[in-house]
């Protein structure tokens, strides 16, 4: 499965970029994010291309960060496709907590990163695949 | 109106002959009654039988606010529970609050100081009081009532809060006496305004203020908003409560009420008597108290004192204003607030101790704030921001439940709060008390 690095931020100017300096400074690159906020502080979540590595790099620097899977999802960049994923999951009653994608600009494939609850014994991701939809691993998803 | 003539304006010799035959029934009595102390004076090789005048307070042990917590709850008591007419509890530094409990005697001496001490700030019987210091467990609401009581005053127990109400009560029944924290007056005539109630016609006519500190700019700026005379007044909850000082309205120190409370000044690193003037910790004897007496109480509060009979006639000796304290405590709304107790509430809520600061400031005629700054670090720190949300409503509600005055937490990011060696500064205090 996808990693992604969720990251605790203060709400104030300079500190996505005190991110973004350690990940520039290790020759990391970033495939996607999403920033949550709550008021004085949020949390931006990073998906790049050494997960690991970044998370020693961010770490080092005194970040506090954590590392999960999430699901990374694709399907053709097309009207509808993302209408057709989000109501397999409501029809099995599994909550979407938090998603955020990006379009890969050389096959035209859209790719959606999920995170779920409520799954209540459903396999996600055999569901997903079921319906069309392709999920990838990590190695799919850095070769993209 | 001097309100017990007789002993306030004693004589010195007098005075001091009449507090070593007190300190000499003092010793006998918590010798006799509470093993604690039995326990400190055999350690310190000091009994009853050598202590002979009031000179020879020095060589009796001192007690701390640490054994009030070590000897939590009835430890240190002198009496049998039974006994206790009533008790009060205010935060301790750690874990266990600091419980003082009174007999009838002792809350009529509570009474008899408080009416000396609203007499010495310029009361009479006949005034109106409100008494705006909260009422309940704190001992402001219900020290100043004992003392209004005694002198016969009519009181007007509005207790703390609910500003419009205790403005609409002071427009409708024009008490001349208000006895409340200094701040909280000064909050109050921001909320005058607003209802349009011009703060200068205001019945209020003399203001008895304490349970925190302040200073000389401050009582110029009530003097001038309130059109009143605002004067100091002192005590902590192990001591009496309120009622341990009061200043009169001449303004030139706090007469301290030392037939029953009996002063020393002293070195806090040395324990040794400092000079006569100087700065030093303010240790108090309790020399009639019998719920709970405490010998040589090591207050933490800084003070100069002397001993120069004041133009008033009253001859007892008279401290300055707190210039300081030997330990971490800040004072928030009249409450006491130790670093520890915050340390303390992080500690049980994740186990370990995540750097914090607590900023304390006091806007412009508002009440103080309390922001609690507190550091995620990798224990504290959760990926789902529901729980990052909860975690800072939880420490916000642990910290309130503790401390009983509302607080804003801060989750910041790790090494954000300055360390200096490697230690971090628990609290900046921005207020221009």
């Amino acid at each position: 499965m996808a990693k992604q690095l969720t990251i605790f931020l203060e709400n104030r100017p300079g500190r996505i970029k005190s991110i973004c300096d350690v990940l520039q400074v290790n020759n990391l690159n970033i495939w996607a994010f999403a920033i949550q906020d709550r008021g004085e502080f949020g949390l931006v979540k990073l998906v790049v291309d050494k997960p690991a590595q970044a998370q020693v790099a961010l770490v080092e620097c005194g970040v506090a960060c954590a590392l999960k899977e999430v699901l990374a999802i694709t399907a053709p960049d097309k009207p509808g496709n993302l209408d057709r994923l989000t109501s397999t999951l409501s029809q099995k009653n599994v909550n979407i907590k938090d998603a955020y994608g990006f379009v890969s600009t050389g096959d035209k494939q859209g790719v959606c990163f999920l995170e779920v609850q409520n799954v209540n014994g459903v396999d996600v991701a055999k569901l997903i695949s079921e319906n069309g939809f392709r999920v990838l691993s990590d190695e799919e998803l850095y070769a993209l | 109106m001097i309100w017990n003539e007789k002993i306030e304006t004693m004589p010195l010799a007098d005075l001091k002959n009449l507090q070593s035959e007190r300190l000499v029934k003092l010793v006998n009595y918590v010798y006799q009654r509470c093993p604690v102390y039995k326990q400190k004076f055999d350690q310190a090789g000091v009994q009853p039988s050598n202590i002979k005048t009031i000179d020879d307070i020095v060589k009796l042990p001192f007690t701390t606010k640490h054994d009030m917590r070590d000897y939590y709850p009835f430890g240190l008591f002198s009496v049998p529970r039974t006994e206790l007419a009533e008790i009060h509890v205010s935060s301790g530094t750690t874990g266990n609050p600091t419980l003082v409990g009174y007999t009838h005697d002792d809350i009529k001496l509570w009474g008899e100081v408080m009416a000396r001490a609203f007499c010495c700030a310029g009361a009479v019987p006949d005034d109106t009081i409100q008494i705006a210091y909260g009422y309940g467990l704190f001992t402001g609401g219900l020290g100043a009532h004992y003392g209004a009581l005694e002198m016969g005053m009519t009181i007007i127990p509005t207790s703390s809060g609910q500003t419009k109400r205790q403005l609409k009560i002071m427009q409708d029944f024009k008490p001349r006496i208000l006895a409340c924290t200094p701040s909280y007056c000064l909050y109050m005539a921001d909320e005058a305004r607003d209802i349009g109630i011009d703060p200068r016609s205001s019945s209020w006519k003399i203001g008895v203020f304490g349970a925190e500190p302040w200073s000389e700019s401050m009582r110029g700026e009530i003097e001038a908003t309130w059109n009143m005379l605002a004067t100091d007044i002192y005590g902590l909850s192990e001591i009496i409560g309120p009622g341990v000082s009061q200043e009169c309205h001449l303004k030139t120190g706090l007469h301290l009420f030392s037939d029953v409370f009996y002063p020393e000044i002293i070195d806090p690193d040395t324990g040794k008597p400092v000079a006569e003037g100087q700065d030093g910790e303010l240790v108090i004897t309790t020399l009639t108290k019998q719920g709970i007496p405490l010998i040589r109480y090591r207050t933490r509060d800084i003070v100069s004192m002397t001993s120069q009979p004041c133009k008033c006639g009253r001859t007892s000796p008279r401290t300055s204003k707190i210039k300081g304290r030997t330990d971490d405590m800040i004072v928030v709304r009249g409450i006491n607030v130790f670093p520890s107790q915050i340390e303390h509430i992080l500690l049980g809520i994740d186990g370990t101790h995540p750097h914090y600061q607590l900023i304390i400031d006091r806007q412009a005629h508002k009440l103080d704030e309390v922001e609690i700054m507190v550091e995620v670090d990798e224990k504290l720190f959760s990926d789902e921001i529901k729980q990052m949300h909860s975690l800072e409503q939880k420490i916000k509600k642990e910290i309130e439940a503790v401390l009983s005055i509302g607080v804003t937490v801060k989750l910041v990011e790790p090494k954000t709060i300055a360390r200096s060696e490697g230690k971090a500064k628990r609290v900046i205090d921005k207020r221009s008390l």
